[in-house]
């Protein structure tokens, strides 16, 4: 069994300093080169499922010209069988404004935004007389960063970097065209860095840990510990941190109920991985990277019904600013209906299969372009159930 | 003055009357009536000096901003896979027998709306449901039963 059990980490929620901002203090000390020179040498990637180097995406906003800058921290966590963030913000959210605010260091950015999603609009209370004492420490430590939290209003889209800085400035969550990139033109058209709430989180403690200590989790491509997020059908579903790299029948063998047909890695627009393939995929950026989000589901499940639930998702939460996206998420939903009815022949999966493709070159943003993740994976994967 | 239009010069006060305060404003109206009048709308126009059409497009944009007249507790059930495997069904149904309504519709005495949402982010201790904006999670219909009766006792 020892030899079974997945290493554990606790790194996020652990406890960092008995002296409280001790990290944060010291690290204000320090030149920002140096810190970067120690982000880069972490080989931190971010932690809200694209996995973009986070020393390039600061370097980039840093060398921007420009005063007026700013630091958003994406709380926005609408990902299906996502819940991290939630649980990292209500456990260690000074964690979270104290690598923001590192971050407005490096940048030169005088302000951070954090955008929480409006589900989770009950946390507000509480957040906000967390980020107040930040805001009396910050002053004891002659720190000049206010933050401030903006409230989404139930629309997956705004996770979307581009669609949530057009919701901070008032507007539908659309996203943006890209370039200009965050880095240049962000909120309110100026630079930004933007991260995920777990970002900021590993930010401090490879502050703390330095670079050498922190590589030691993880694999080459995926540097540290990643939280996951686990659901559907197994015994001890929640939140743990482990290191990135793990083989997902390793996964399995301790979060599985015995009876694992299938593994969506990273949401509804990750990957479905099915119960041949577990040995061979890798959870980290080399194999199949994920947000954290991490369902289970047994033999019992109809991955039909699954793949009709993500569909009617992005159906729903699509912009509907481009036709790949706007049609092409109905057209997809209703094709397997057809198909499932016998309405079309089993081959009409080919030409569905075609439209994601298509959907996946054209549409705007990441919402359109990654529907053909898990469609594809569960219809080549499960096809018989598509049609039976 | 209407006690929207206070209420909107209260909210501009707070947020500013910049365009980027459009959305806390919209958010502190539904707060306090759970949904945007059209007059409302058009009141928050004037107060940011900007057009209504613009007003109207960003609260249609999200979901949680309702337009049309909505109960005192807006019940809101994760329809989304994990909760959907676990008796979402179940906990629907329940919601209907006991309030008499269906999935979008209002009691008469406009203290209950029930709807369904996407995922809520309590994918591990599902079926889940918000009441305005407090979660419920590891729901039954027992648990759902005595939750409701509750409300209805308010």
């Amino acid at each position: 069994m020892s030899e079974q059990t997945l290493k554990r980490v606790d790194l996020i929620f652990g406890e960092y300093s008995s002296e409280k901002y001790k990290v944060l203090a010291n690290t204000l000390h320090r030149s920002n080169e140096e810190i970067l020179k120690d982000l880069l040498e972490s080989g931190l990637r971010g932690r809200g499922g694209a996995g973009f180097p986070t020393a390039m995406k600061w370097k980039f906003t840093a060398e921007t010209p420009g005063d007026e800058k700013y630091v958003i921290c994406n709380a926005d966590e609408g990902e299906p069988g996502t819940f991290k963030d939630r649980e990292i913000l209500s456990r260690v959210p000074r964690k979270v404004f104290s690598g923001m605010a590192i971050c407005g260091k490096v940048i030169g950015a005088r302000k951070g935004y954090m955008y929480l999603r409006g589900e989770y609009r009950f946390m507000l209370p509480e957040l906000q007389k967390e980020l107040d004492i930040y805001h009396e420490h910050a002053k004891n430590l002659g720190l000049n960063f206010p933050i401030e939290i903006r409230m989404g209003s139930g629309a997956y889209i705004c996770g979307e970097e581009s669609a949530l800085f057009e919701s901070m400035e008032g507007g539908r969550g659309e996203p943006r065209n890209k370039p200009p990139y965050p880095t240049t033109s962000g909120f309110m058209k100026k630079p930004t860095v933007i991260n995920n709430v777990e970002t900021f989180v590993n930010v401090l403690m490879i502050m703390r840990l330095g670079p050498e200590q922190y590589k030691k989790l993880g694999t080459t491509d995926s540097r540290g510990s990643k939280v996951f997020s686990v659901s559907g059908d197994t015994p001890i579903p929640g939140i743990y941190e482990l290191e990135l790299g793990m083989s997902l029948d390793r996964f399995v063998d301790e979060f599985g109920d015995g009876d694992t047909k299938a593994v969506q890695v990273g949401g509804a627009s990750g990957f479905c991985v099915p119960r041949k393939k577990f040995k061979d995929t890798i959870i980290g950026f080399e194999g199949v990277p994920t947000g954290g989000s991490m369902m289970i589901f047994n033999s019992s499940r109809s991955m039909y019904n699954v793949l009709h639930n993500y569909l009617e998702f992005f159906e729903e939460e699509s912009c509907g600013q481009c036709t790949p996206c706007r049609v092409g998420c109905q057209q997809l939903r209703k094709g397997i209906e057809a198909v499932k009815k016998g309405e079309k022949k089993a081959l009409y999966l080919d030409q569905l299969m075609k439209l994601s493709e298509s959907m996946k070159l054209t549409a705007k943003c990441g919402l359109g372009q990654s529907v053909a993740n898990s469609f594809s994976s569960i219809v080549n994967n499960f096809k018989e159930e598509m049609i039976y | 003055m209407t006690e929207c239009q206070s209420l909107i010069r209260e909210l501009a006060d707070k947020y500013g009357r910049e365009r980027a305060s459009l959305l806390p404003i919209l958010q502190g109206v539904v707060e306090r009536d759970n949904f945007l009048s059209d007059t409302c709308m058009t009141d928050i126009a004037k107060e940011l000096d900007i057009s209504a059409a613009q007003v109207y497009g960003t609260a249609t944009f999200y979901s949680f901003l309702e337009t049309q007249p909505r109960g005192e507790y807006v019940i809101r059930v994760c329809k989304t896979i994990t909760c959907d495997m676990h008796g979402k069904k179940q906990i629907v149904q329940t919601l209907e027998d006991m309030l008499k309504i269906k999935v979008g519709e209002t009691t008469p005495n406009k203290k209950f709306t029930l709807l369904e949402t996407n995922c809520l982010g309590w994918c591990h201790e599902g079926p889940a449901m918000l009441i305005n904006e407090k979660p419920y999670s590891g729901l039954t219909p027992e648990k759902v039963h005595d939750i409701i009766s509750e409300y209805i006792n308010k």
